[in-house]
């Protein structure tokens, strides 16, 4: 088949929409990385630059989704073309909203930074969002090489983040037991920490998009859970 | 949460009409269609879409015998409407063609009087025995084409005096008026306004209820708002046949999908 259309506009409105998918994973990468490292090394500027950044991320949405409209209406994309647009959409959404967490991850850090430090977690959350990062980059791959079985593999993957995740909120429960001083450091600490396995949930949608985008047909097994802090009470504190 | 309604255009009976098998046809020496099996439900529209020469308006004519009127095609195979095989010696093609209508790309009234293009058929069949019967059956099918209200006041002013659109209408009139099982239309908006278009179209969705429909067009969008399945022709063969919605969101074959997508196939 092959891969140009006769309308050669519509191509070009086609490859605009990708770029700007591209743009903004780019954009979202660099604010999960840079708020994890200024969180990590209490850099307040860093943090502050990383909430800055945000509002670029915000508008390509905004113009995707014009886009994505505009094509529909002018256009009346079928099949893969079709696929191809709701996708953008949605995967558009999905990396907004893991702009949003890591905003919020950068917001958490400077009134962290105001705090004394609580040993070793930033750390952790630093492994974790390098994790989620990627995956990110991953399924960005997969969705412009329309890589299928690279795609399920990010969605496998989320289970570490998710196993990273319950490791993190068992070690806030005993330092928060610990020490009561440091419940307030903890309680943002951990926010991060579940915004973060939040993040691994929406790079994993983004994953689910480019299977429908390639094959037609959402995945047919269901995304696996590892997070077991929602369901498991022995994990809570008894006493 | 079940009892939500669901999507329209979804195909409702498993009453097969017409069953196609093995169809080859010629003229002369050049093989027009190579072999093509298809089943078409009874109260479903059915749409032939493919590139201009793919043989789906030659398909169409196999199935009311409209080709015999060509001396150089040649029809092999089986097709079979109700059962009957329709190229038996015993079928006569007249009687055949006022149970298959057919609508065709150019609104082509007879010249003569409203009311005498839509009885045309009945009196030639014989379905009327009094001119009451007769204006019954004028009446009951300019309605159905969704014309009666335009053109009630002035039956008898000539057919060829409507607008397209209106023009098109009658034709439908005429065909449904010898109460068909069948309709085929070949392209029957290609020659129309998008308003008139959206009316013929409609009306297609309502003749639904009592009719199987089947529809050639080039427009894809036509075949996606009116069908419940779509089959693509290309070079001769059918390439695909299935949902409408699923040709449409998901195609099986590379073909179809570049055809509809509007890439060079």
């Amino acid at each position: 088949m092959s891969n140009q259309h006769i309308a050669s506009a519509f191509d070009r409105d086609l490859e605009t929409i990708q770029a700007r998918i591209m743009k903004m994973g780019g954009l979202v990468e660099r604010a999960i990385s840079d708020a994890a490292r200024s969180l990590e090394t209490r850099d307040e500027e860093l943090a502050e630059e990383v909430r800055g950044r945000d509002k670029a991320i915000d508008i390509l949405e905004e113009e995707i989704n014009e886009e994505a409209a505009r094509v529909i209406a002018l256009r009346a994309p079928t099949a893969g073309d079709l696929r191809l647009v709701l996708s953008v959409i949605k995967i558009s959404a999905n990396l907004e909203r893991i702009g949003d967490y890591a905003k919020n991850m950068a917001k958490r850090t400077s009134i962290l930074a105001q705090m004394s430090p609580v040993s070793g977690s930033p750390a952790a959350l630093r492994r974790m969002a390098r994790e989620v990062e990627a995956m990110l980059k991953d399924v960005l791959d997969a969705y412009i090489q329309r890589d299928v079985n690279l795609a399920y593999e990010v969605i496998q993957r989320d289970q570490d983040v998710d196993q990273m995740y319950n490791a993190i909120f068992r070690e806030f429960l005993t330092f928060m037991m610990e020490d009561p001083r440091k419940i307030t450091a903890c309680m943002h600490l951990h926010f991060i920490a579940k915004n973060t396995e939040r993040m691994g949930d929406h790079v994993t949608s983004i994953a689910e998009q480019v299977i429908y985008l390639v094959s037609g047909e959402m995945p047919e097994e269901p995304r696996p859970k590892g997070d077991e802090t929602s369901t498991d009470s022995s994990i809570a504190p008894t006493s | 949460m079940y009892d939500l309604p669901t999507l329209e255009n979804n195909v409702t009976t498993e009453t097969l009409k017409f069953t196609a098998r093995d169809v080859h046809v010629y003229y002369g020496e050049s093989e027009a269609i190579k072999g093509v099996d298809v089943d078409i439900l009874d109260n479903t529209v059915t749409a032939f879409i493919g590139p201009s020469g793919c043989g789906k308006s030659t398909f169409l004519r196999c199935l009311n015998r409209m080709n015999d009127t060509i001396p150089i095609c040649r029809v092999t195979g089986d097709i079979r409407l109700d059962g009957q095989d329709i190229y038996d010696r015993s079928i006569d093609p007249v009687q055949l063609r006022a149970k298959v209508g057919m609508v065709f790309q150019k609104p082509n009234p007879f010249p003569k009087s409203i009311y005498d293009n839509v009885a045309y058929g009945p009196r030639i069949h014989g379905l009327a025995n009094t001119r009451a019967d007769l204006d019954v059956i004028v009446e009951k099918s300019l309605r159905r084409a969704a014309l009666w209200n335009e053109v009630k006041d002035r039956l008898d002013t000539p057919g060829t005096g409507l607008s397209g659109g209106q023009q098109q209408r009658l034709c439908i009139a005429r065909a449904v008026a010898t109460q068909p099982e069948v309709l085929l239309m070949d392209e029957p908006c290609s020659a129309l306004d998008p308003i008139a278009t959206a009316q013929v179209e409609e009306l297609i969705d309502e003749l639904r209820q009592d009719y199987s429909v089947v529809i050639v067009t080039h427009s894809m969008q036509q075949a996606a708002r009116v069908s419940q399945k779509t089959a693509f022709f290309h070079l001769g063969h059918l390439v695909e046949f299935g949902e409408t919605s699923h040709i449409f969101t998901n195609p099986s074959d590379e073909r179809t999908e570049s055809y509809i997508t509007g890439r060079i196939g």
